[in-house]
């Protein structure tokens, strides 16, 4: 018997898309670096596009990947955008620890 | 499969490793085993677009920005609540998740390579300056304010 099958169902490919947006939000939960929480973020976006292009596959239609290239675009934005954030707030606090950075708490 | 493979081992070497760079390289590798997902769902177009966009700029990106930050180990902080709950809930969502998948999609129904060939440029092109003209046209405003945002973020303050 074939240890590997040739191709999969599309059931597989939508739970691998689950799994690493489960991943993505174990990142987000559990890493304490400002920086790791941002590429879980990137991870969980991801996932959502092999969402896409798998329902894109599925319905015969190439509208879930012109979603997907818009994911990517805003993504890239925000990336931009997120890590010059980030060395704004290692400028003035001179940490990448998420829990030092409380000052919007209370 | 194998891509899958990889993915999640890759996926789960981003979550468990305590360096950031070696994140941002296992996440280099889920957007390679992605890209070459996508290929095999016929999207020519977003495979060659997740490679350059996402593999290459945004991880150079991130890795420009953890050099440039020197960011080392990170310590082991206090556990909150949402981490204690986090676990089984996450978990519990996987299976609801995939049990919803399980249910919803017939599972005879097997990914052929080939069999979906509208995702080349050519079709992406046209749907992008048709269908979708004002949104595309919307998008290109958003990364002009986004590269105004960063520069004004990261610029010395001149006083």
């Amino acid at each position: 018997m074939p240890a590997l099958p040739a191709s999969v169902p599309i059931s597989w490919y939508l739970t691998l898309s689950a799994i690493l947006f489960v991943l993505g939000i174990a990142g987000f939960l559990f890493r304490r670096n400002i920086i790791t929480v941002f590429m879980s973020i990137e991870l969980m976006l991801n996932a959502v596009n092999l969402s896409f292009i798998t329902f894109s596959y599925k319905l015969k239609q190439v509208d879930g990947h012109i979603f997907s290239f818009f994911v990517m675009v805003v993504a890239a934005a925000e990336a931009a955008v997120g890590l010059a954030i980030i060395l704004t707030v290692f400028k003035n606090r001179q940490t990448l620890q998420i829990d030092e950075l409380s000052s919007l708490k209370n | 499969m194998i891509f899958a493979a990889i993915a999640v081992v890759c996926g789960i070497n981003l979550v468990v490793q305590t360096h950031p760079i070696s994140s941002a390289l296992s996440l280099v590798g889920v957007m390679g085993a992605l890209a070459a997902l996508y290929l095999l769902l016929g999207g020519e177009f977003i495979a060659a677009a997740q490679l350059v966009v996402y593999a290459g700029a945004i991880m150079v990106l991130f890795v420009f920005v953890i050099m440039l930050l020197n960011a080392g180990t990170e310590s082991r902080g206090r556990r909150s609540w949402a981490q204690y709950a986090g676990v089984p809930l996450l978990l519990v969502l996987l299976g609801l998740v995939a049990c919803l998948i399980a249910r919803g999609m017939p599972a005879s129904e097997n990914v052929v390579f080939g069999q979906f060939t509208k995702g080349g440029p050519l079709d992406i092109g046209r749907a992008l300056f048709t269908t979708y003209l004002l949104p595309f046209e919307v998008t290109s405003v958003l990364i002009l304010i986004a590269i105004l945002g960063a520069i004004v973020l990261a610029r010395k303050e001149i006083d």
